[in-house]
């Protein structure tokens, strides 16, 4: 294990200006049972996870439910605490500082979240919303923290006045579009977005999408865009980390993945994803069964018992995550593939 | 896709209206539209859009007060060859249709199966109830179903409880309790948007194998336009509780004859798109504007609001439902102009 985890380690691609450098994170939730509640197994939620993110970067992470993405995410940010690895944020490893430390760095880190119903408190107002975390930063006191939160609201299309009114006054889109101004409040250097747009209507998804796109290349954020739909990341990511049952399984620049996947998941997935286009009738590959419980995942290769390429191989070695070709990296033990 | 062109199922001028404290929401408002036998109709439609009232109108399954059907038919022709109006049906009559002559499955399977009976017991429940078979058989049946729909051990799984399964496997048996009886119509409403997209994949392609061999009919509730593409024969575009447009499915994405369809198409990314590294990032065309409230509709088109090619007539009344050719309809009083833009770009 410590063999193939120094090497997957020096293996990530090494940008000229990395903001984030995640090593080796790791995520296990006790299964806790019996008389004396002594903890039984782990629900391995991520595995020896690790990327880097450079400065201005927006990098997708997808995968189906239970693939550890959100968990991922939210590790990151240590809004759950990692179990294990490090999280290397500007060249400081942000899991070993305490409660008091880590509030500086969060002014640094924020989030925005799925669903804009349950994300915002209903009983705040919007400019409470905004403002409690620039009021926990000391962020614009006075008067000048209402001209920021007007600001911010232009920012993100909605009008200053907006702001004495309450959540439920909004639509779904206009709530997510609240999420972002508060993530924004604090002018974080990263934003972890998790799947931002897979509540919303359809002719509002594309809406948010292009705001979080411009907002981005305004003031030059780092993202990590979370997302279970391949076709949203691609559009607007540079790179994509593919996820399944807690490990990485790929990563490359979003058009090279699209084009070129190189590991059997990752070309399964995209082909699952229906096409809008009548006049295409592809062949499609259709994974048999269920992703497997995280409790006792396979051994080797977790993916191989879908994997319609899998030999004997799979079931014994763990694949590292390595370097294909230039920024292209796959965890799969076979080259005559794909 | 067997086109034998006999209606199964005529909906006309059908007007579901509910009543709230705020005032009266009509959430179907002059709904017209028909389905054939063995074909797939898609009906397209974002939240508030009416697609799901229309489908429960269809089941007669609008909780009254405060919903009711105020205006219109539904038409349908069931296994016994007799065309009824579920409109007039009794309460009687109906429960002898439901889960015979139509069933449905809903979005999502975890909440519509009950979590105290096994599902052998809760397929066995409709196969009793219209077969009149006793509880042994029907046990048979649905073990016979759960296999049909590739359940791996049916044997075993028919004595398991919903917990025990995965949200594709739920949705499994979602479908083989519909299609128990073998039904002449099949309501799906978004029936893969709680699953992955390999689950939602595994799901659609047993459909259609389902629909092959049992020849019904199916009227697909979705707002994902790639499962249109994929499972549709003929869509139907819902906005604001009326149908804005109407065609071969082939037709609606190469050559949408309403703005809001336009719209939609033009919002969605599309794989395979992808930018190359260092080049620009695309840009999606987003629909400015939110979805209307359903209880103060435009006076006009209800789309106008939010619409590039509106022009001050759009606002004055709403428009009709017009025959662009082909059975190909549009809500919109400008369809000519893009008909001849697009004739313009082609030639």
């Amino acid at each position: 294990m410590t063999a193939t985890t120094a090497q997957t380690r020096r293996s990530m691609p090494a940008t000229g200006d990395t903001l984030l450098d995640v090593q080796n994170l790791e995520k296990y939730f006790p299964i806790r049972g019996g008389l004396l509640s002594r903890v039984v197994g782990n629900v391995k939620a991520v595995n020896d996870v690790s990327f880097k993110i450079g400065r201005g970067e927006v990098v997708g992470l997808v995968g189906e439910s239970g693939s550890g993405k959100t968990t991922a995410g939210r590790a990151i940010l240590r809004l759950i605490e990692p179990t294990g690895g490090q999280v290397l944020f500007n060249g400081t490893d942000i899991t070993k500082l305490s409660k008091g430390q880590m509030r500086d760095y969060r002014r640094e880190m924020q989030i925005i979240f799925q669903d804009p119903f349950a994300s915002l408190n209903p009983r705040m107002t919007v400019s409470d919303i905004i403002g409690e975390a620039m009021q926990i930063h000391n962020l614009h006191p006075g008067k000048g923290r209402i001209d920021r939160i007007a600001e911010l609201l232009q920012k993100v299309g909605l009008r200053p006045e907006h702001m004495r009114r309450y959540p439920h006054e909004f639509s779904g889109g206009q709530r997510q579009r609240i999420g972002i101004a508060r993530a924004l409040a604090v002018d974080p250097a990263f934003i972890v977005a998790d799947e931002p747009v897979s509540a919303l209507d359809v002719s509002i998804q594309a809406q948010v999408v292009n705001l979080l796109q411009d907002l981005q290349e305004e003031l030059g954020l780092t993202v990590l865009f979370i997302a279970h739909d391949l076709a949203v990341v691609e559009y607007i990511c540079d790179r994509i980390i593919v996820m399944y049952l807690g490990r990485v399984m790929e990563i490359a620049p979003s058009r090279q993945l699209n084009t070129n996947p190189k590991h059997p998941y990752t070309e399964a997935l995209l082909s699952a994803a229906p096409v809008p286009d009548p006049t295409v009738k592809r062949q499609r590959i259709i994974l048999e069964g269920d992703i497997p419980s995280p409790i006792n995942p396979p051994s080797g290769c977790v993916f191989r018992t879908r994997c319609r390429y899998a030999i004997a191989d799979c079931a014994n070695i763990v694949p590292e995550l390595r370097e294909v070709s230039p920024g292209h990296f796959k965890a799969c033990i076979r080259d005559d593939i794909l | 896709m067997t086109h034998q062109g006999e209606v199964l199922l005529a909906v006309n001028g059908l007007k579901t209206y509910f009543s709230t404290d705020d005032g009266v929401v009509k959430s179907v408002d002059g709904v017209t539209f028909h389905i054939n036998k063995g074909e797939t109709l898609a009906v397209v439609g974002e939240s508030g859009s009416g697609k799901s009232v229309t489908s429960l109108s269809v089941m007669r399954l609008i909780p009254t007060p405060p919903g009711k059907i105020v205006e219109g038919e539904i038409l349908f022709t069931g296994k016994d060859g007799v065309q009824k109006d579920i409109v007039k049906l009794s309460e009687a009559d109906m429960r002898k249709i439901r889960g015979n002559d139509i069933s449905m499955i809903f979005q999502e399977p975890m909440t519509s199966l009950n979590p105290v009976y096994t599902v052998g017991d809760q397929i066995a429940e409709a196969v009793m109830l219209h077969q009149g078979k006793n509880k042994k058989d029907a046990m048979g049946v649905a073990t016979d179903m759960l296999r049909f729909v590739g359940i791996p051990a049916p044997e075993k799984r028919v004595n398991e409880y919903p917990h025990q399964m995965s949200g594709g496997m739920r949705q499994r048996v979602m479908i083989a309790m519909a299609l128990s009886c073998k039904p002449a119509l099949l309501i799906a409403d978004e029936p893969t948007t709680a699953l992955d997209v390999t689950i939602q994949a595994q799901i659609l392609d047993l459909m259609r194998k389902l629909q092959a061999d049992v020849g019904m009919s199916i009227l697909f509730i979705t707002h994902n336009l790639g499962v249109v593409a994929e499972m549709a024969d003929r869509v139907v575009v819902m906005y604001g509780g009326r149908v804005v447009e109407e065609g071969d499915v082939v037709e609606i994405f190469k050559a949408p004859r309403h703005p809001y369809t336009m719209g939609l198409l033009n919002s969605i990314p599309r794989p395979g798109e992808a930018h190359e590294p260092g080049q620009p990032k695309g840009r999606l065309e987003a629909i400015p504007g939110n979805v209307p409230n359903p209880l103060s509709l435009p006076p006009g088109c209800a789309f106008e609001p939010r619409c590039k090619f509106a022009v001050p007539d759009c606002s004055k009344a709403v428009p009709a439902l017009e025959d662009t050719g082909h059975g190909h309809m549009s809500r919109c009083i400008r369809w000519r102009d893009f008909a001849q833009a697009q004739n313009e770009v082609t030639a």
